[in-house]
């Protein structure tokens, strides 16, 4: 099926250092491995050799001085469409934005970049970052590549696939309900979503700006835990983004789990849950228990109303943030006798149907007449369920839960039933909705050989947490268990 | 069946969307499904919670008596904590490179429609 990924930041560091391979060579074999790769996995939407290769002859040379190399010097390395990316082509997934190339880079790219990162190109996703199953995409779906009939999970399919079929080192992706855990699970890949503004959401486009944050996939969690210190901290350029110190988290990720205490909320093991990805989530727990943690029995009651919570919050934001796709100032304009006319043309084409169901359930939310019964209610609903997360967080350090209640569907499965859709993130939208960080890790595979998710919460800032935790469980061969 | 044909026209118009006529049918029956799901969240009493207007954690992993009240502050409070940056002019000399993304642009203007009759 596919080449198991052969680089990690580490032995990437360790080839330049001992001159066994340079930075060009390395970004020059990703490329030749992804015009390979990609016609089958449909992972990337835009490559930009000139820019990788530019930045990779600055490492070389970083190289030949002997001067300090960056945490990610030379590491190829794959973004989600829908983060700005200056000079090259930026679609979000969607037709609308299909000659869209952004002025300026994205605050976590230039970080990236500074620490010597080599970006490939730009990976497919689910349009505007709207789907489950990475088939929303105005470009075509990604392939797993673990098992080519089924989808890699969404939005971020396409940074999820890339790393996992080795075309990449590590990749950016965006969570706003499950898009960088759920495609991590099916993919059978670490993928994290830190705290809601723990990394600048500077430069990337919008899709609900109170959930969306950009996150790491990688191989292993070490490599998790040096792209998260370069991109995350404070941006004068986002004011949501947290004046909160960040920690060296590859530092941090080695200590025991002695006496920690894990809750295990049985809200999240009920009805819906795939028996084999049950057994596995709950082998997973029994090995962390063997490696020191305490276990807690834990309630979170708001858990099930928390997809209808998303769908109304969700939607709300997006009809407003995408009220700026008009044909006016970028993007595809479709010509009309009158400005209205020209407005809702260039919308009724630009859009896919999943974005435009999205827009209509949003602004139906917002309309008047509806707004307390909808958008009102939905936010209270909110408090409850960021309340529920409070509430355990005084019991215990982490939170364990599987992070989809199946492993990889097929693709065209769920596609006539946006409402069986939806329901792929039921796991994963109450930690989007409180705002705390959570981590899908690898946790065995069903017999069928699909990849199965754990995820792991801890609460606001508790990157480190999470992170310790999953080093630990990979340590200790929980990847494969 | 709480969605109409009308509510479907109605919000298009509200989203500025010119649905085709065979997507109207399609998107009701959809949008009416998803509603009735999502009408779970009446079955909740939500009398004297206090919305979570936005998304503004200031503190760090267990300092949690704060982090339960900054997730439940609202408006003033959550906004005084913002981070506001010094009010000193950047220069930011890109209009040139926006407007090249124009689909019609008249430097240094966005040519639109017309918009006014007279």
């Amino acid at each position: 099926m596919t080449a198991a990924p052969t680089w990690d930041v580490g032995s990437v560091r360790d080839a330049l250092l001992t001159k066994k391979t340079s930075a060009r060579e390395l970004a020059k074999d990703f490329y030749a491995q992804i015009e390979r790769r990609n016609p089958e996995l449909n992972a990337f939407l835009a490559l930009c050799p000139e820019r990788a290769y530019a930045q990779a002859d600055r490492v070389d040379a970083t190289v030949a001085n002997g001067d300090v190399l960056g945490p990610l010097a030379g590491v190829p390395v794959a973004i989600k469409d829908v983060i700005s990316t200056q000079g090259v082509r930026t679609t979000c997934g969607s037709k609308i934005l299909a000659n869209y190339t952004p002025p300026y880079d994205a605050t976590a790219i230039e970080r990236l970049e500074n620490a010597g990162a080599v970006i490939l190109g730009k990976t497919n996703c689910d349009e505007f970052a709207m789907g489950s199953s990475n088939e929303n995409s105005a470009y075509g779906p990604v392939r797993n590549p673990m098992a080519l009939d089924r989808v890699p999970g969404g939005s971020s399919g396409g940074s999820a696939a890339a790393v996992a079929a080795g075309l990449a080192v590590v990749a950016l992706g965006t969570d706003t309900g499950g898009s960088i855990r759920q495609p991590g699970a099916y993919c059978g890949i670490p993928a994290l979503m830190p705290t809601y503004g723990r990394v600048s959401r500077y430069g990337l486009i919008a899709f609900a700006s109170s959930l969306d944050r950009i996150g790491p996939f990688a191989t292993n969690i070490s490599d998790a835990s040096t792209v998260m210190s370069v991109i995350a901290g404070h941006d004068s350029k986002d004011s949501t983004s947290a004046a909160v110190g960040v920690p060296d988290y590859a530092a941090e990720i080695e200590k025991s789990l002695e006496g920690l205490r894990i809750g295990v909320p049985e809200d999240y093991f009920g009805a819906g849950l795939d028996l084999e990805v049950k057994a596995k989530v709950q082998a997973g727990i029994a090995l962390l228990e063997k490696l020191g943690c305490k276990r807690v029995p834990l309630k979170m009651p708001h858990t099930d109303y928390a997809i209808a919570t998303y769908y109304i919050v969700a939607t709300a934001e997006a009809s407003s943030n995408l009220a700026r796709y008009d044909g006016v100032r970028y993007g595809s304009r479709v010509q009309g006798t009158t400005l209205m006319d020209m407005y809702r043309k260039t919308r009724e084409r630009g859009f896919g149907p999943e974005v435009k169901r999205r827009i209509m359930l949003g602004t139906y939310a917002l309309s008047s007449g509806y707004y307390d019964a909808y958008y009102l209610r939905a936010q209270k609903v909110r408090a409850l369920i960021a309340q529920d997360f409070a509430n355990a967080f005084e019991k215990v350090d982490a939170i364990l839960t599987p992070t989809a209640p199946t492993p990889a569907f097929r693709l065209g499965e769920k596609t006539a039933d946006p409402l069986q859709m939806y329901l792929a993130d039921i796991y994963t939208v109450t930690g989007s909705l409180a705002g705390v960080p959570g981590i899908s890790v690898p946790c065995g595979k069903t017999s069928a050989g699909l990849p199965i998710g754990m995820q792991i919460f801890a609460s606001h800032f508790g990157e480190s947490r999470i992170l310790q935790l999953a080093r630990a469980f990979e340590k200790a061969g929980g990847f494969s268990i | 069946m709480k969605i109409s044909r009308e509510d479907v026209l109605r919000v298009a118009q509200l989203a500025h969307l010119e649905l085709a006529p065979e997507e109207v049918e399609t998107y009701r029956g959809q949008l009416d499904k998803i509603l009735a799901y999502i009408g779970k969240l009446q079955e909740l009493d939500v009398s004297g919670v206090e919305p979570m207007a936005q998304m503004r954690p200031q503190t760090a992993e267990g300092a949690h008596q704060d982090s339960r009240l900054t997730i439940s502050a609202q408006g003033a409070a959550a906004s005084a904590e913002l981070e506001l940056r010094d009010d000193v002019v950047v220069p930011c000399n890109v209009a040139d490179a926006v407007l090249a993304e124009a689909p019609d642009a008249a430097k240094p203007y966005f040519r639109v429609p017309k918009v006014i009759e007279r």
